[in-house]
């Protein structure tokens, strides 16, 4: 690479660079003032896209600038629209439960598109003007990407005079600093966060647009664009403005530099080094974050924020009489009513159970630990992956099966020890990293992996691969290990995690190694979703990478959200009715992914104990 | 524009219980699995091509006196949930055999499945070589020319620049890197020594296209291969254009001719590369006549290339039941051996030897006209003509 | 051997030149006293003269930026706050810190197998804080005074040989503050050394064997109760204050 193509590669990075700014201020600036980790921020950007797009299609490539426009106030008003429809009652929730809601968005978003759009790309023209390119030396560089260099950090200045010189500013950073003494003051904080939340969408749709030139818009730009958001957000600092525009500088620059390297011979191993982009980001957060926990320009939080639900804070069951006649009561028709029905619901049983099983791992670690892991799929994919490969290699189906929380164990024993070190949303999103960078080892490793295929023919032996006995297998497996985790939460273990979580002072102070008892309560998840990792290979035959992607850790959430953070039935209940609703919805309604959005904002809003949460309700009125 | 999946997987059952001779006996259920919200840009003609078939085949009466009921499920493009699918498929709706399936991932998930509870599968438009190779079984047949097939079209064209230093530009997956190895294998065996290539892999559906091209324009290649589609092919042609990286240099795009990569692109399609695809507005066969006609009269709109796979899938089915002479999976798979289907693109034989059919693709240059990007100066390259020797291929598949 | 015999007849507790800041503000200022076995001694101060910070070097939960702390003749530098619980120091915080999703006898349960001692004695251990009545209630619903005397609870499990108490009894009744200081007294009588913050007078003369003055991070005073009231500079910035 000589000195011209490294510096023409610098400057490429910068119109990236402008582009993702433009994507995470929005997101920063919200989270910032509300505390709200908006999911739905990579659908506001599509939101925008597509409307420029209509706009220009009807009106001609001369109104793309008044698109852009249209586009950005189109946003602003979604946003604000949501945070007054939904958002405005989960301030007090915890975190988990206002991205579960801002997901929600997210599956309606989508189908909205595609209802509206249909599922073509739509590219925009190029904008008039501006089409051309510029050439500096020996850089030749695209008139609009000239543009987007400089409206970053046009925008950035903008911001940061808006945030510094106005009263708005003075309000939405007294808010930010402490919402108590902002409503002491005697801030709007109710209008002030509607503002807030158009102006961080505004941006968001603003961001969408101005990418139409340069990409079409298409229905899959959401999730790779929050994703993007989060990780410059996070490594910013959350709430940080211009610690997003220098994440947003560091990541493109990365990137271009990897892009722009290509394979170099390093000691005699060829590295591929644009093969890195696609987890550099991930990278690039894992470092940040487990060198500087709070993000570049974040502060360290003073007070660790609490997330306890008030179903979180009730007493640990008892496990009287009633629990285990209840207890035995589903088993036994868990078992019965599958083995009396068709064999199809033996197979979707079969699912059901190791998604309850993994759902109860991601509980034990959400509700009992208080750890908002949202990159949970790791370890349920690693069990999988590493019963495929201990069965590829001809280990005998019980010592594969073994293998496969025990590697996840391992793993999670590696990614939790820095996890654990981070709060709140910073660990989740280094637990989302951990996860991005498992699953792209997995996507291309080809030769251990299987690549993006992943790797096949792993049944069960004979004497279990029929679907019935999979199926009693399966229950006596899931119930078992479920057990046992119960057991573990009730125990003293159990008691010390809950500890940790209720009171870290406390705990330290009664003795409690913090940090080490959540590690190991990470681990012991670890292992526990490793074990349904492994299920699940041998019930499906294949394992693939999609086993430890974003959309599997993004499922669990729902399950256990659904279920009940704190109810002892909650996994079964959230997996169950999670996959039985996905399954019937997908056979029998086109836009089911809406269906279950307004399912899981329901849930949320009416319910946020879950299903469990539910229940106790009706059994307290019934009394 | 909307997608009615179900309603519309409904509709076919109402469809052939209209016809009076239907009537009279149970249908012959096919299962059918398929991304469709993943890929609905391909899917949704797929969808209305089967739809053709299938309307077309039960008013000629059917097949063995029955008609035909496609029963259909949307995959959510991830294996396990196709597995979970087709599982119902076979228990529930007790179908006589499996179709479909799109990403390479998913197709060879489902094929691993049927193998393992015995049914046959016909995968209609996963391109993976190692269906029908490294991991083909016998229960396992494939419609559509595999990555192989289609860069060995193109091959001919590339070794004939007698180009030096090629720039292999593709998506970082397994169609991305099954084609760049197939295009270097074969380049390698047929062009001069000394050729080079320099390899550009980006993550499937984001490009990052500045990068990548200023990468590329860096690395001074005389020509490029490229295996690039959808949003990313759109993105890197846009750019590409921009920074002049086409200039003066061959462009070889895999599957870069179909309708459904090439009109998003509308005025803005490349000019005189190199491309695989489906030239519908210009050829003039009579099967493919006859099909046309049907389709513009069903859907009053112009069929996509994915149009021609659901089709020529369903049509598949249709003929291996008929000389199988029955619904039993033996007899089946005994009947997809060399077995000759009528198709839009002519007769198409599945091959006993490895079960990848002879179905070909078009090869020719693309040109912009009426502001809409099209192929010219095509032909038809036949599968059957673009496929390693027997010998080769029967050490590919694993002992049966 | 002399120096031994010195560690062993020398104070249970030595703090010697801690400082610590916070930004620009030093809320520790080369803060340096003793408290010996068995001895009850109160830091008293404005607000912001950093008596939390100090109770938070000395628990572990705050790392002093120079200084040291020694136990026994042990520096508890370096050492996080379950280490130094776990030699045997107690303590309760300034808001009441305890397992909302617990019973307080799970809660005391917890924090006596955090030392590594047996659950069994939880009964004994509410016992002996007064606060046996509210073995079976849920901690997360207990009303703020109550809350105070189960942290107290928990600062016993401990089995301390020093309890650190920042503001043991704020937020109490009257008569309920008598009655937490008087249980304090009984289960401290043998032996166990006591350093607590206390805002009212009538319990820091009531209670203290000896008592110690910060302001703005400083020692001002260090004496008998007698005479840190006869003290005119602590009767400037803190009982002048007060009484005003
Ligand atoms: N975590 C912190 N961050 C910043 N400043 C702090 C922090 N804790 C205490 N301070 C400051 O240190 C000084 C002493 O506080 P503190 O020890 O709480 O006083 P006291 O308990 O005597 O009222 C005050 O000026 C306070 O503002
Ligand atoms: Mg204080």
């Amino acid at each position: 690479m000589t000195l011209a193509a490294l510096a023409a590669q610098l400057v490429n990075g910068l119109a990236s660079a402008s582009a993702l700014f433009l994507l995470a201020a929005g997101l920063t600036l919200i989270f910032g003032v509300t505390r709200i980790v908006n999911f739905a921020h990579g659908s506001l950007y599509m939101v925008g896209a597509y409307g420029a797009w209509a706009l220009v299609d009807r009106f001609g490539p001369a109104s793309f600038w008044a698109a852009v426009a249209a586009a950005t106030l189109l946003g602003a008003v979604l946003g604000a629209l949501a945070e007054r429809g939904v958002l405005r009652r989960l301030y007090d929730a915890p975190e988990m439960l206002q991205l579960t809601a801002t997901f929600a968005f997210v599956l309606i978003t989508r189908d909205a598109l595609l209802w509206l759009f249909g599922a073509e790309d739509r590219l925009g023209p190029r904008v008039p003007g501006l089409a051309g390119t510029l050439t500096l030396g020996p850089l030749t560089l695209p008139q609009y990407d000239a543009v987007l260099v400089v409206a970053g950090p046009l925008v950035l200045v903008a911001l940061t005079l808006l945030v510094r010189r106005t009263r708005f500013g003075l309000y939405v950073r007294a808010a930010a600093e402490n919402r108590v003494v902002a409503g002491a003051l005697g801030i709007d904080e109710a209008r002030l966060f509607t503002l807030v939340f158009a102006l961080g969408a505004g941006l968001a749709a603003l961001a969408g647009a101005l990418q139409l030139p340069r990409e079409p818009a298409n229905l899959a730009m959401d999730l790779p664009a929050v994703a993007d958001a989060f990780v410059v957000t996070v490594v910013g600092g959350l709430g940080s403005i211009p610690g997003a525009f220098v994440a947003a500088l560091l990541i493109a620059e990365v990137k271009a530099l990897c892009i722009g390297l290509g394979t170099q011979t390093i000691g005699g191993v060829p590295i591929a080094f644009p093969q890195l982009t696609l987890v550099a980001e991930f990278a690039v957060m894992a470092v940040v974050l487990t060198l500087r926990p709070q993000g570049l320009f974040g502060r360290v939080a003073t007070a660790l924020p609490t997330t306890t639900l008030p179903e979180q804070r009730a007493l640990v069951a008892r496990g009287g009489r009633a629990t285990l006649l209840a207890a035995a009561a589903i088993a036994l028709v868990g078992i019965a009513g599958p083995l009396l029905a068709d064999e199809y619901v033996r197979v979707l049983a079969t699912d059901i159970l190791v998604a309850t099983l993994f759902a109860a791992s991601l509980q034990w670690l959400l509700g009992t630990g208080g750890l908002t892991s949202f990159g949970h799929a790791a370890y349920f994919g690693v069990g999988a992956y590493a019963a495929a490969l201990a069965a590829r290699h001809g280990w005998p189906f019980a010592a594969a099966l073994a293998w496969g929380p025990l590697a996840a164990l391992v793993w999670a024993a590696l990614c939790g020890w820095f996890a654990v070190r981070s709060h709140g949303v910073y660990l989740a999103m280094l637990t989302l990293a951990f996860a991005q960078i498992t699953w792209a080892a997995a996507f291309q490793w080809d030769a251990v992996t299987g690549g993006s295929n992943g790797l096949f023919g792993l049944w069960p032996p004979a004497w279990l691969a029929d679907r019935t006995r999979y199926f009693l297998f399966t229950a006596v497996v899931v119930g078992g290990a479920w057990s046992g985790l119960r057991a573990i939460t009730r125990g003293r273990f159990g008691y010390a995690v809950r500890a940790t979580r209720d009171s870290p002072l406390r705990a330290a102070a009664s003795g409690i190694p913090v940090r080490h008892t959540q590690w190991r309560a990470f681990v012991i998840a670890g292992g526990f979703a490793g074990l349904a990792g492994a299920l699940y290979t041998f019930a499906k035959g294949s394992i693939g990478p999609d086993a430890l992607a974003i959309p599997r850790s993004v499922d669990a959430i729902v399950m256990v959200l659904l279920g009940g953070l704190a109810s002892w039935f909650g996994p079964l209940a959230g997996a169950g009715v999670f996959t039985w609703l996905q399954d019937t919805l997908a056979r029998t309604f086109d836009y089911w992914r809406a269906a279950l959005g307004a399912l899981i904002l329901a849930i949320v809003l009416l319910f946020p104990g879950g299903i469990g949460g539910a229940w106790q309700w009706l059994r307290a009125r019934s009394r | 524009m909307s997608r009615r999946l179900c309603t519309a997987a409904a509709a076919l059952v109402l469809a052939l219980s209209a016809s009076p001779a239907a009537l009279a006996q149970q249908p012959i259920k096919l299962g059918e699995l398929n991304s469709y919200k993943q890929f609905a840009a391909f899917l949704d003609p797929y969808k209305n091509g089967m739809q053709l078939a299938l309307e077309e085949i039960n008013a000629a009466g059917g097949v063995l006196g029955r008609p035909l009921a496609i029963v259909s499920r949307d995959d959510n493009g991830t294996p396990g949930d196709a597995v979970r699918v087709a599982e119902e498929l076979l228990t529930r709706e007790n179908v006589a055999l499996l179709m479909g399936t799109f990403p390479s991932n998913v197709g060879l998930a489902v094929a691993d499945l049927a193998k393992q509870r015995k049914v046959l599968f016909i995968a209609a438009e996963p391109l993976t070589d190692k269906i029908v190779w490294e991991n083909g079984n016998a229960y396992t047949f494939r419609l559509r020319a595999s990555t192989y097939m289609q860069t060995a079209m193109l091959v001919p064209e590339a070794a004939k620049l007698n180009k030096k230093r090629w720039a292999i530009v593709y998506p970082n997956y397994e169609y991305g890197t099954a084609a760049t190895t197939a295009f270097k294998q074969q380049m390698t065996a047929r062009a001069p020594a000394g050729i080079e290539f320099i390899e550009f892999p980006v993550p499937l559906g984001k490009i990052d296209p500045g990068p990548t091209v200023q990468a590329m324009l860096d690395a001074k290649p005389d020509a490029i291969f490229s295996s690039l589609f959808g949003a990313d092919l759109a993105r890197f042609v846009r750019e590409g254009e921009l920074r002049g990286l086409f200039k003066d240099r061959p462009v070889f795009n895999l599957l870069g001719g179909e309708p459904e990569y090439l009109d998003p692109l509308k005025d803005e399609a490349p000019v005189g590369w190199w491309v695989t695809g489906y030239p519908w507005y210009s050829l003039d066969t009579p099967a493919h006549q006859r099909f046309l006609k049907a389709y513009e009269a069903r859907f009053h709109d112009y069929p996509r290339l994915g149009a021609v796979v659901g089709y020529s899938t369903v049509k598949t089915a249709a003929a291996a039941l008929r000389k199988a002479g029955s619904t039993d999976t033996a007899k089946l798979v005994a009947a997809m051996q060399d077995l000759d289907v009528d198709t839009p693109f002519g007769i198409v034989r599945y091959r006993a030897l490895d079960h990848q059919s002879t179905m070909g693709a078009f090869v020719g240059r693309t040109a912009v006209k009426d502001g809409k990007g099209v192929m010219v100066d095509w032909h038809y390259a036949d599968g059957k003509d673009y496929l390693p020797p027997d010998a080769i291929v029967r050490k590919l598949r694993p002992a049966p | 051997m002399v120096a031994g015999t010195l560690a062993m007849s020398g104070p249970l507790l030595a703090v010697r030149g801690v400082t610590r800041a916070f930004g620009g503000v030093e809320a520790l200022a080369g803060v340096s006293f003793d408290v010996a076995a068995g001895e009850r001694v109160a830091l008293i101060g404005p607000n912001g003269a950093g008596k939390t910070t100090c109770f938070n070097v000395l628990g572990g939960q705050l790392a002093p930026d120079r200084g040291d702390v020694q136990l026994a003749g042990q520096s508890l530098l370096g050492l996080a706050a379950d280490a130094i619980a776990r030699r045997r120091v107690g303590r309760t915080f300034q808001v009441a810190a305890t397992f909302a999703s617990m019973t307080v006898r799970e809660n005391v349960e917890v924090a006596l197998r955090g030392v590594g001692r047996d659950a069994g004695l939880a009964r004994a251990t509410l016992e002996r804080a007064a606060a046996a009545d509210l073995a079976d209630r849920h901690a997360g619903t207990l009303a703020y005074g109550d809350a105070k005397r189960v942290e107290f609870a928990l600062a016993l499990a401990v089995d301390p040989v020093l309890l650190l108490m920042d503001e043991p009894t704020a937020g109490m009744l009257p008569r309920d503050r008598r009655a937490l200081m008087d249980a304090v007294r009984m289960a401290t009588a043998a032996g166990i050394a006591v350093l607590f913050t206390e805002h009212d007078m009538d319990v820091v003369f009531g209670y203290a064997d000896r008592i110690i003055v910060l302001d703005r991070g400083r020692v001002l005073a260090d004496a008998a109760p007698d005479a840190v009231r006869a003290d005119p500079r602590v009767q400037a910035v803190y009982l002048g204050e007060d009484a005003a």
